[in-house]
C-alpha cells in the first residue's frame, strides 16, 4: 500500500511540474503582450547607457513597428531625403566594421544569384550571379570600393534568431512577408519572381497547362519557401504537399518517385534542370510557369537586424540602381527570361 | 534573471506565445499521430529482431561461428552509421533503384531504417541482460537435455529480459523522439511541422507544441519504468526471504 501512494505521488508530481512549467510560461504570455513589453525595455537601457551607445536605441523600438510597413511598397525615400546626404555617407553608416560593408550569405552559395561558373563555385567575392553582382553595384552606389565589401556565410533561419548580428546585410533570397518582418527588417525587394513546376521524365504532370491538371499530382516543395505556401494556397492538390529541406532533398524524392513534380521559382528551375538534376542522372524539364500571383507574392528582399538606420540608405541606392537600369540589366543578364515554357494563368 | 532581463518579451514572443501555440497545435498534433503509428510499429518489430540477433549472438561452438559473425559485424557496422545516413540512403536511395516489387513509400523505408538501426542497439541491451543471468542457469539447462537454444528460449531468455527492462524503456524513449528523423524524407511529421510553422513565421512556439506533445507520451513511460522495476525488486526480494 505504502509504495503505490508513493509512486502515485512521484507520478502525480512529474505531471503536474510538467503542466506547471507550461501554464506560467503561457500565462506569462498570455494576450497581446505589446504594453507589456514597452514599459520595461524603455525604462532600464536609456538611463544606463547615456550618450556613447547609439547602437542600443534599435533594441528599444518597440512601438514603431507599425512603420515597418511602408518599407515594403515602392518609394518610401521622401521622407528621409533632407537628411539622406550626410546620414548616408560611407563615415557615417552604422556598419557593423568600419569602413567596410559585411555581407553576410549562405553557405555554399549556389548559382545563377552567386558565383557562377566554373571557376566562381561557392566564391560570392567573384561578383557573378544576379544576388553576387548586385552586391558590388550597391556597394559602388553607395560609396564603398570592391575591396571594402566582405562577406561573411550564416544559416538561412540563424539569420532570423533574436540577438545582434556580425553582419550590415543578409542577402540569400530571403522573401519578403508580414510576419518576417515583425521579427527582422527588410530592403525594398530587388527581384519579383514566378513561381514554376519542375519534373523529370516519365512523370504524370508533364504537359500540365491548367491547375485542374495538378488537382492529384503529389507536389513537393522546400521548407520555409513562398513556393510551399503557393501549392497549398493556389494549386490545392488533394494531397498534401510534401516539404523537404532543400533543393537536393526535392531532386532525391523525385527521382526516388515519391513526388510528380515540384514547386520552385522559375530562376531557381532554370539552375536545377542545367545542373543539379542532370547530375542526379535523370533529365530535368520545366513544365510550366505560374501568372497567378500567390497571396504572399515573391519579392526577395535584403534582411536587416530588427532597427538598423542601413535600411534607408541601402533603399536609396537600390532605388537609384532601378532609376537608372542597372537593376534591369543584372536580371537580364544572370536570370534569363523564360522562352517555351507553358503559362499556367487557372 | 531570465524573466527580468530586458530581451526577455522579445524572446518570450518568439518562443512562448499562445496565439503562435494555438495556431501550429492542429498541424503539429496531426504529424505527432503520425509519429506514434510510426513508433508502435518500429518498436514491435524493433524488439522482435534484436532479441534474435542477441539470441544468436549468444549461442556457444564453432558449429555457430558464421552466425555469430555475421550478427557481430551487423552490429557493428550499423551502430557506427549515422542514423540520418541510413534513412536517407533507404528512404532516397532504394526506391530510386527502380527495382520491381520494392515499395517506394517512404514511410515504409523511414521505418525500415529505424529498425535496423535501433535493433543493433537494442541487441547489445538484450546480451548484457543475457550475460547477467549467471552460467549456472545455462548448465542446469543444458544438463536437463535443452538444447542451446532451448536453454535461450526459456531459461535465460525470461530472466534476462528482466533484467533489462530499464533499459529497453530508455530506448523506448529515445526511438519516440529519433522517430521524427524521417522528416529528411519529405514526410510530414510532427517535429516537421513544427519546423514548417517556423519557417513561415519566424516563430518558435510551434517547438514548445512539439516539446509539450513528446513529454505526454515520455513522463509517463519514465514513470512506468521506475514503478515495474521497483515492484520487481520488491518481488523479488519478498521471494528471496
Amino acid at each position: 500500500m505504502e509504495w503505490f501512494k508513493t509512486t502515485w505521488g512521484r507520478v502525480t508530481i512529474a505531471a503536474v511540474a510538467v503542466l506547471a512549467v507550461v501554464l506560467i510560461i503561457v500565462a506569462v504570455s498570455g494576450g497581446d503582450d505589446e504594453d507589456t513589453a514597452a514599459p520595461e525595455t524603455t525604462a532600464a537601457p536609456e538611463t544606463t547607457d547615456a550618450a556613447p551607445e547609439t547602437t542600443a536605441a534599435p533594441e528599444t523600438t518597440a512601438a514603431p513597428e507599425t512603420t515597418a510597413a511602408p518599407e515594403t511598397t515602392a518609394a518610401p525615400e521622401t521622407t528621409t531625403t533632407t537628411e539622406a546626404p550626410s546620414a548616408c555617407a560611407v563615415e557615417n553608416l552604422p556598419l557593423v566594421a568600419a569602413d567596410t560593408l559585411t555581407v553576410a550569405t549562405g553557405l555554399p552559395v549556389f548559382p545563377p544569384w552567386m558565383g557562377v561558373g566554373d571557376d566562381n563555385f561557392d566564391v560570392p567575392e567573384s561578383g557573378t550571379g544576379f544576388e553576387g553582382a548586385l552586391v558590388f553595384a550597391l556597394a559602388a552606389e553607395l560609396g564603398f570600393s570592391d575591396d571594402q565589401v566582405t562577406f561573411v556565410r550564416t544559416g538561412f533561419d540563424e539569420a532570423i534568431a533574436p540577438g545582434p548580428k556580425d553582419w550590415d546585410f543578409n542577402i540569400q533570397q530571403y522573401s519578403i512577408t508580414e510576419t518576417r518582418a515583425e521579427v527582422v527588417d527588410f530592403s525594398d525587394p530587388y527581384y519579383t519572381t514566378k513561381q514554376s513546376l519542375v519534373t523529370i521524365d516519365g512523370t504524370s504532370v508533364i504537359g500540365a497547362t491548367t491547375l485542374g491538371d495538378l488537382a492529384d499530382a503529389r507536389l513537393g516543395a522546400a521548407i520555409g519557401t513562398t513556393s510551399l505556401d503557393f501549392i497549398e494556397d493556389v494549386i490545392q492538390p488533394s494531397e498534401q504537399a510534401s516539404v523537404y529541406d532543400d533543393n537536393v532533398d526535392l531532386i532525391a524524392a523525385l527521382v526516388a518517385g515519391q513526388i510528380d513534380g515540384m514547386i520552385v521559382d522559375l530562376p531557381t528551375a532554370y539552375f536545377m534542370t542545367a545542373v543539379q538534376i542532370p547530375e542526379q542522372g535523370a533529365d530535368g524539364i520545366i513544365v510550366a510557369q505560374f501568372a497567378i500571383e500567390a497571396a504572399d507574392p515573391d519579392n526577395y528582399g535584403m534582411l536587416f537586424a530588427k532597427g538598423n538606420e542601413l535600411v534607408p540608405c541601402v533603399n536609396e541606392a537600390l532605388a537609384a540602381l532601378d532609376a537608372d537600369g542597372t537593376l534591369q540589366a543584372l536580371e537580364d543578364e544572370w536570370l534569363a527570361a523564360g522562352g517555351d515554357i507553358a503559362t499556367i494563368t487557372e | 534573471m531570465v524573466l527580468t532581463s530586458e530581451a526577455w518579451p522579445a524572446v518570450q514572443r518568439q518562443f512562448f506565445s499562445w496565439f503562435h501555440f494555438k495556431e501550429s497545435f492542429p498541424d503539429v498534433a496531426r504529424g505527432f499521430w503520425l509519429d506514434i503509428r510510426m513508433f508502435l510499429v518500429a518498436e514491435v518489430l524493433i524488439l522482435a529482431f534484436a532479441l534474435v540477433l542477441a539470441m544468436i549472438r549468444s549461442l556457444r561452438g564453432p558449429a555457430f561461428f558464421p552466425l555469430r559473425a555475421i550478427v557481430v559485424t551487423y552490429i557493428d557496422l550499423i551502430r557506427g552509421v549515422p542514423i540520418l545516413l541510413l534513412i536517407l540512403l533507404l528512404g532516397f536511395g532504394v526506391p530510386a533503384l527502380q527495382l520491381t516489387g520494392v515499395p517506394t513509400s517512404r514511410i515504409f523505408w523511414g521505418v525500415a531504417a529505424l529498425v535496423i538501426s535501433y535493433s543493433a542497439y537494442t541487441a547489445e541491451v538484450y546480451r548484457a541482460g543475457i550475460e547477467s543471468v549467471h552460467e549456472s542457469q545455462r548448465m542446469s539447462a543444458r544438463s536437463i537435455g535443452l538444447t542451446q537454444v532451448q536453454a535461450l528460449r526459456f531459461v535465460i531468455v525470461p530472466q534476462a529480459i528482466r533484467n533489462v527492462i530499464p533499459a529497453l524503456l530508455n530506448g523506448f524513449v529515445s526511438l519516440q523522439k529519433d522517430v521524427a528523423l524521417v522528416f529528411v524524407l519529405g514526410v510530414r511529421e510532427g517535429l516537421r511541422e513544427a519546423d514548417i510553422y517556423n519557417a513561415r513565421t519566424f516563430n518558435y512556439t510551434s517547438y514548445v507544441v512539439a516539446a509539450v506533445l513528446f513529454l505526454l507520451i515520455s513522463v509517463p513511460v519514465a514513470r512506468f519504468t521506475d514503478w515495474y522495476t521497483e515492484r520487481d525488486r520488491r518481488r523479488r526480494q519478498a521471494m528471496s526471504t
